[in-house]
């Protein structure tokens, strides 16, 4: 039998705050994302959050939950819950708007700067592209493509504590999925844009990123085919030139 | 915030960047050197000692030894190349600020450079006096 309250620490406040507790009534199938949600729409509507889709689909409602970053809307509360408590705190490595929203326009401006982005070069007159489902470029971008942008990997990451210019799992393994689209032809671009200090070759390989995806992606393992990559790619250069 | 996109945009990236990934190669291909060298370096070491160790055995078998001289000094010169490098990182990992850090990793190359060479020499010669 699960208790019938729950007792919620939820951070309060900015940079500087503290955690409130809150009593939440026990529910079954209950999620961390309900939890927040009654707290916010019983107990105390001040508190900010953010979500959107609730089925796990959007990536906007990731938070620190007893200390691990996780997709709230598809974490059941059984799951993680440690007695009767709960711990709420905003991501790690981002900085705090207010409470358990957190400022993510450097997670995606890292992707940006990993040319994260598609650019093609045929126009709607164009015939489709055709890419072979089972050609290895296509797995290999299949493997990575289901990131949903919920930055969990990125507040997981040691590295991106530690370093802020690093790029971080996410904005990598965007790029090591466009790396694999052969219709895409910016890749000298990229390579040189996730290259050294701030890019693939900072990763230590912690592995903490590929360990937390709530997608089951494996960010760590498009970093370390980057890393190959672009060390061929500055060494004996690939069939898109050399860097 | 634009600083962080600016700063690897590709259109501003120096060659560090394509130097770090060059380096990081040499790393990878000096570490797969280095696997080789240890087990063999171990092997060795297991069937050397089973009738106890002396500098007059190890002498007798790698003096005036072309094989066990080559080896050895492929074994320096995967050193010299992976180490410095991983050291490097770690200072400028560590210490992203302190610029003069660069010059240590030179010296512990020097070092390892000289030092293994001569211990090399050594063994193949059999020491100075022998």
């Amino acid at each position: 039998m699960s208790e019938p309250t729950l007792k919620v620490k939820v951070w309060r406040g900015t940079e500087q705050g503290e955690f409130v507790e809150y009593l939440v009534p026990r529910n079954s199938n209950q999620t961390v994302l309900d939890v927040v949600t009654f707290i916010q729409r019983k107990l105390d509507p001040t508190l900010s959050y953010r979500f959107a889709c609730r089925v796990g689909m959007c990536g906007s409602c990731a938070m620190t939950v007893n200390g691990v970053a996780r997709w709230t809307c598809r974490t059941h509360v059984a799951k993680i819950v440690e007695g009767d408590s709960l711990e709420i705190a905003p991501l790690n490595n981002l900085p705090v708007i207010k409470d358990l929203a957190t400022d993510m326009r450097e997670f995606f401006n890292k992707w940006k700067g990993a040319v994260g982005f598609f650019q093609g070069e045929q126009t709607r007159y164009d015939d489709f592209a055709k890419v072979r489902p089972d050609s290895e470029e296509r797995q290999l971008a299949n493997a990575g493509i289901e990131c949903i942008g919920c930055a969990v990997c990125y507040a997981s990451c040691d590295v991106v504590a530690s370093r802020s210019n690093y790029l971080g799992p996410a904005a990598l393994n965007r790029a090591w999925t466009l790396t694999n689209d052969v219709r895409d032809v910016q890749q000298l671009d990229r390579l040189r844009a996730v290259a050294g200090d701030a890019g693939c070759h900072t990763c230590h390989t912690h592995g903490s990123c590929t360990e937390r995806c709530p997608k089951q992606l494996a960010p760590t393992a498009g970093i370390s085919g980057l890393k190959k990559l672009v060390a061929r790619a500055a060494v004996r250069g690939t069939k898109w030139g050399k860097l | 915030m634009g600083q962080v996109v600016s700063a690897v945009m590709p259109s501003v990236v120096s060659s560090t960047a394509v130097l770090q990934a060059k380096l990081w190669y040499a790393q990878r291909i000096s570490a797969m050197v280095l696997g080789l060298c240890v087990a063999v370096h171990l092997l060795i070491m297991f069937y050397a000692i089973r009738g106890g160790l002396t500098a007059g055995e190890i002498l007798g078998r790698t003096q005036g030894n072309w094989l066990f001289a080559i080896f050895y000094e492929v074994f320096v010169l995967a050193c010299f190349v992976h180490a410095p490098i991983g050291i490097a990182n770690i200072l400028r990992e560590n210490f992203p600020q302190a610029d003069k850090l660069t010059v240590l990793p030179w010296i512990l190359a020097c070092l390892i450079l000289v030092l293994g060479t001569t211990a090399v020499i050594g063994v193949f010669t059999g020491g100075v006096g022998q």
